[in-house]
């Protein structure tokens, strides 16, 4: 129950979180997991069964643990939504996920800074994904136009026998500001995991992203994924690493930075590693402009230049 | 519609469109006719005004007014659209929004009738991004349903049935003619004389050049008897010489 004193607050957030492209019904009604936090307060928080969410506040921001209890499959999406709505701030999230044996849980999650001009937000995360079991995070994140903000999510991730994680981090509304990306999965026998990140860099944004799978289990599968477009004086570094360390492992890194306009820089670093003759990880980078040809042939239906470019860096993120 | 008049466009120092000159009536299907490395595409993007490609010389009238200097987006919005022999794929983009930002306030019901006029079930399709999970000849149907989505006043469709199979090929020909139909003047761009037959008139391509114009069975026998047995495609002949 929300009380009085951090009414207008939450209302605040619900407010930017529906602009932010969230679901305020999923924040307000029953039957759905939650959990709001402003700051370093929970503003909300809401369990159903076969989830647990435990909280504590502290001086910079919030402990977070998260359990789906062994064999629990959640009918919907976990609903998370982190923000800061005055002009400065920090907010440090340290979050405890375990996803037991057999459960399954998708969560969304939606990061709101709206006026960010000297904001900070930390995530440090620690998941473990049991056996045969089911883990979708999927995190967009809404910062504004001003730019000024720092976002550092760090992850050490374990995926267990047979289970499935899956993890994409989209920026692509208002300036992403600075970004210090740092996800590391390790996967088990037969184990999935896949990490996307999608920003879209604009003004003088500085993103670095660095994507870490380890395949170690006999027939782990795993995808480093990271769609980026680069505009004014956006600087990126995507670090793509993926280990085959058991047979028939099989691994991707996937890379993409355009770069719209002559000031934005672009670095790509896969690193692929193999230390079993019967594991295969390959990679694909590219960088390059925006492509000339799918642009004329949404000006050849009639597109202004820069809609067409719209339409083509949308489709990237989305 | 379109008038080019004395078109010439060198690339290189090599003349790939030379002194060219082609008329397109209203509402008529107009057959571009040539072999391979003649110039076609060339003509199709100075046309769109795609690749970069301005011309050395030349006027290109389309009603009544020269487009040279007119972006593509200008060249649309007058009513002139392109379907690439080799469509862009675009990841992130659905077949939906692909052929509704390509019609101008187009329902559902008719986005899924383009669809199923070039032979596409609209439920498989869709929600597909044009992509390159899409194959050559699915994403070629799926441009010419964007085409039929646009209507504009002068379609020109580069090589339409290449990449497309012999059974899919009549659907391919029944849209051309309905795009016809609905109002669209077509410049036809093809080295398939079956194609060719669709067009109400057919100017034969040598060198960057228009060689003859004239009714289809005519010009595709002409073409069959001088053109495919002929190798030069760099220069071409005098006019007389081809008899």
């Amino acid at each position: 129950m929300i009380n009085f004193s951090i009414e207008k607050e939450y209302q605040g957030m619900v407010e930017a979180y529906e602009k932010a492209g969230g679901d305020r019904d999923a924040l307000l009604g029953t039957g759905m997991a939650r959990l709001v936090i402003h700051e370093n307060r929970v503003l909300d928080k809401g369990a159903v069964e076969g989830i647990k969410i435990e909280t504590r506040e502290t001086e910079t921001g919030v402990d977070v643990n998260l359990t789906v209890e062994e064999g629990a499959k959640i009918p919907h999406p976990v609903h998370l939504c982190f923000g800061i709505l005055p002009q400065e701030g920090l907010q440090e999230i340290i979050m405890k996920v375990k996803a037991r044996d057999n459960s399954e849980v998708s969560v969304v999650a939606h990061c709101i800074f709206p006026n960010a001009f000297k904001v900070i937000h930390k995530m440090d995360a620690d998941i473990e994904i049991g056996k045969n079991a089911k883990f979708d995070y999927r995190e967009t994140h809404y910062h504004g136009d001003y730019g000024d903000i720092e976002v550092i999510p760090k992850a050490k991730v374990k995926v267990g026998k047979d289970g499935v994680y899956q993890s994409s981090m989209t920026i692509s509304q208002g300036h992403v500001g600075k970004l210090d990306y740092d996800f590391e999965v390790f996967c088990q026998e037969e184990a999935v995991a896949e990490l996307v990140v999608k920003a879209y860099g604009k003004g003088v944004d500085d993103i670095k992203v660095w994507e870490k799978i380890h395949l170690d289990g006999a027939g782990a599968r795993g995808l480093a994924k990271s769609r980026l477009v680069l505009s004014d004086k956006t600087r990126a570094e995507v670090k793509g690493e993926t280990y085959g360390n058991a047979p028939y492992a099989r691994g991707h890194v996937d890379c993409i930075e355009l770069v719209n306009g002559t000031e934005a820089v672009a670095t790509a670093i896969p690193i692929v590693s193999v230390t079993n003759d019967k594991a295969k990880v390959t990679h694909e980078a590219a960088i390059g402009s925006i492509d000339k040809k799918q642009v004329e042939t949404l000006m050849a239906r009639g597109l202004d230049e820069s809609e067409a470019v719209d339409v083509i860096v949308k489709g990237i993120l989305k | 519609m379109l008038e080019v008049q004395n078109l010439c466009l060198n690339l290189n120092g090599k003349p790939i469109i030379n002194d060219l000159s082609l008329h397109v009536n209203k509402g008529e299907i107009h057959g571009v006719l040539g072999k391979n490395g003649t110039g076609k595409t060339t003509l199709a993007y100075l046309i769109m005004g795609v690749n970069n490609y301005i011309p050395s010389a030349g006027k290109m009238i389309f009603e009544g007014k020269d487009m040279i200097g007119l972006s593509v987006s200008q060249r649309a919005k007058k009513g002139i659209s392109l379907a690439w022999q080799e469509p862009a794929r675009i990841e992130g983009l659905s077949v939906r929004d692909y052929l509704m930002l390509s019609g101008n306030a187009l329902g559902v019901k008719q986005v899924e009738d383009y669809l199923s006029v070039v032979g596409l079930e609209p439920a498989t399709y869709l929600d597909r991004d044009i992509d390159n999970t899409l194959s050559g000849g699915e994403r070629k149907r799926i441009e010419m349903a964007s085409i039929l989505a646009m209507r504009p006043k002068l379609a020109i469709l580069d090589e339409p049935d290449s990449g497309i199979d012999i059974l899919a090929l009549p659907s391919l020909l029944d849209a051309i003619r309905g795009m016809n139909r609905q109002g669209s003047s077509v410049l036809l761009i093809t080295h398939n004389e079956q194609v060719a037959e669709t067009a109400h008139r057919v100017s034969v391509l040598c060198a960057g050049r228009i060689l003859k114009t004239g009714e289809p069975g005519q010009m595709n026998l002409w073409f069959k008897e001088n053109c495919q047995p002929c190798a030069h495609v760099n220069e071409p002949e005098k006019e007389g010489d081809k008899g």
